[in-house]
């Protein structure tokens, strides 16, 4: 009785949050409440035993991930927010679509899946000694390959977002030619 | 020895005893949340006093010493001023945000206190995965300070956010780095488990702490500078750098909500000290059999404060660094070292079982091999020599 009192808060707590990342009109509160979100999802890991599971997604969905959508948020923000009702976008129904397919994706599985059967299943808490054995040993490879790609993703990352020197920069010396101090020109004209 | 070692957990006991039995359990939490907000709040009232006094000693001036006697009612004069000083909200301001934001970062602090064993018995919840709790936790000091800097609408405060966001995240690596490796020795991610893992002694009279292995070292090296550059401690203080950007993302905030990110951010700094001490220093054992006798956490008390007063010494003597160096310094020196010290760690656990005459000495060589090497090659050349002067790409 109790779990399910504290089940039905932190599920209320999540779905709010949910809703107001949704619905709000500043960008940036969209994505505190969508931290919120994850918060709310790390609690509800936590109440099924899965200390591991909650931790990880706290530490990448809120330490991480929401710092991601919020410089996103800020490097991309063109006009300043205006005031008034969030208006649908006119192609709603292309989102509405994807969504019910993706929850669709996600329950036929689980609801096909014969642990559905016989009742909850019994404490199946898995410590994090386990986690850590199984990854080393049976997932290794799965694990190896996670990696060089997140690799492989960074180092993609750096490359678009380096800045590209200009070639005559390298030739002059390190100072572009417009700024060589002349007589009577300073460098440095302020 | 054994009562006074195990008072605090006694009196806790005894207290929850007193209640009915239906309230225990609640109870029982009570006291200890209590008990940590009154040592930690009072920790950070002397430790501001105790700064001023040390900071003005190593400058050569006297330190405040007008309130009490020599100054020590400094603390309580300041936590009257701050309250009823007038609580000022730019109108631009994003009001809700504006008054969660220090909130947000004092809260989750404290839950951070929760997993630290201070002494035998000593933590509060003991859980299986507790170092990966803490690390969790103080995640969400990012997202409050963004919230300060980002509701304030102001310049400064946006630009000190965004310092403290990188630095912040930049940071982290290594101080997750660093502490992997023990992990790795201890076989655990329990902070109890760990600090059993550093008990007894080596050669009879060496202590087993993990600061005394040479990937100890270089690890708790790199955990210091991360430690210091996770709480905005002065030489990374740039996110509040008063000569530039007047107080970062605390330019729009006075009265109360300052001392609470004040309050923040000494108790950032007092847990991942207190886990430095937990990961390194072997938390609550005694440094020698014969000094056994003094109780636990008098233990974790001297230690946790010997590395506060490191943290004040660092900052009398550290002028502060520039952000491209600040960054720099984390992912080309400090990451890399935190890495190579895995690999050291590695071998270092791996050769144990050696049972040959100086097998020790040799473990340590092999370690050193490894270790020396790349701090003399990462600190003068890859990172590019001395640092050269700042190239401006709008500012020219």
């Amino acid at each position: 009785m109790r779990n399910e009192i504290a089940f039905y808060l932190v599920a209320a707590f999540t779905v709010a949050f949910a809703i107001a990342a949704m619905t709000l009109r500043d960008l940036v509160h969209c994505a505190l409440c969508a931290a919120g979100a994850f918060a709310g999802l790390a609690m509800l890991y936590l109440q099924l035993d899965a200390e591991f599971v909650g931790f990880a997604q706290l530490l990448v969905y809120v330490g991480a991930i929401a710092v991601l959508i919020l410089f996103a948020v800020l490097l991309t923000r063109g006009d300043e927010v205006r005031p008034g009702r969030a208006a649908p976008a006119r192609s709603w129904w292309m989102g509405a679509g994807a969504a019910a397919l993706v929850l669709a994706a996600i329950a036929a599985p689980i609801l096909l899946s014969p642990s559905l059967e016989g009742g909850a299943p019994g404490a199946a808490s898995a410590p994090v000694r386990r986690i850590g054995e199984e990854l080393m040993t049976r997932y290794v490879l799965p694990l190896e390959l996670v990696g060089v790609l997140l690799t492989g993703a960074l180092l993609g990352a750096v490359v678009i977002a380096m800045r590209e020197e200009p070639r005559t920069e390298d030739k002059a010396g390190g100072i572009p030619p417009r700024f060589t101090p002349t007589p009577g020109n300073p460098a440095n004209p302020r | 020895m054994k009562t006074l070692d195990q008072i605090f957990v006694l009196t806790q006991h005894w207290l929850t005893g007193l209640a009915p039995a239906a309230l225990q359990p609640l109870v029982s939490m009570l006291l200890i949340i209590a008990a940590l907000m009154a040592v930690f709040g009072t920790c950070f009232a002397l430790t501001t006093i105790l700064e001023r006094k040390t900071l003005g000693r190593m400058q050569n001036r006297y330190g405040p010493n007008r309130v009490g006697p020599f100054g020590l009612l400094q603390p309580a004069a300041d936590g009257i001023k701050m309250l009823t000083k007038e609580d000022i909200v730019p109108e631009a301001a994003d009001k809700a945000l504006h008054f969660l934001a220090p909130l947000a970062l004092t809260a989750p602090v404290w839950l951070a206190f929760a997993v630290l064993p201070f002494g035998r018995n000593m933590s509060a919840i003991e859980l299986d995965a507790g170092i990966l709790f803490f690390f969790a936790i103080g995640s969400a000091s990012e997202l409050a300070v963004f919230m300060a800097g980002w509701s304030s609408q102001n310049k400064y405060s946006l630009l000190g956010a965004m310092r403290a966001i990188a630095q912040m995240i930049s940071y982290e690596v290594p101080l997750v780095l660093a502490s992997v490796p023990v992990l790795m020795a201890a076989g655990s991610l329990s902070l109890p488990e760990i600090v059993r893992a550093q008990s007894g002694y080596a050669l009879g009279w060496i202590p087993r702490w993990n600061v005394l292995t040479p990937w100890g070292a270089a690890g708790f090296g790199v955990f210091l500078v991360a430690a210091a550059a996770e709480s905005n401690r002065c030489p990374f203080d740039l996110p509040e750098g008063e000569s530039e950007l007047i107080a970062g993302f605390l330019t729009e905030y006075s009265g109360f909500k300052y001392a609470l990110f004040f309050l923040g951010e000494y108790l950032g700094l007092f847990a991942v000290t207190g886990l430095g001490v937990t990961l390194f220093l072997g938390g609550w054992h005694a440094p020698a059999t014969w000094l056994e006798w003094l109780p636990s956490w008098g233990w974790f008390g001297a230690k946790f404060s010997a590395l506060i007063f490191l943290f004040i010494w660092m900052r009398a003597t550290l002028p502060r660094l520039r952000l491209d160096q600040l960054l720099n310094f984390a992912w080309k020196f400090l990451v890399p070292l935190a890495l190579i010290d895995l690999v050291a760690a590695a071998a270092w656990l791996k050769s144990g079982g050696w049972q040959f005459a100086w097998a020790l000495e040799t473990r340590w060589l092999l370690c050193a091999t490894l270790l020396a090497p790349a701090y003399v090659c990462l600190g003068r050349h890859w990172r590019g020599g001395t640092p050269k002067p700042r190239r401006y790409h709008y500012a020219q």
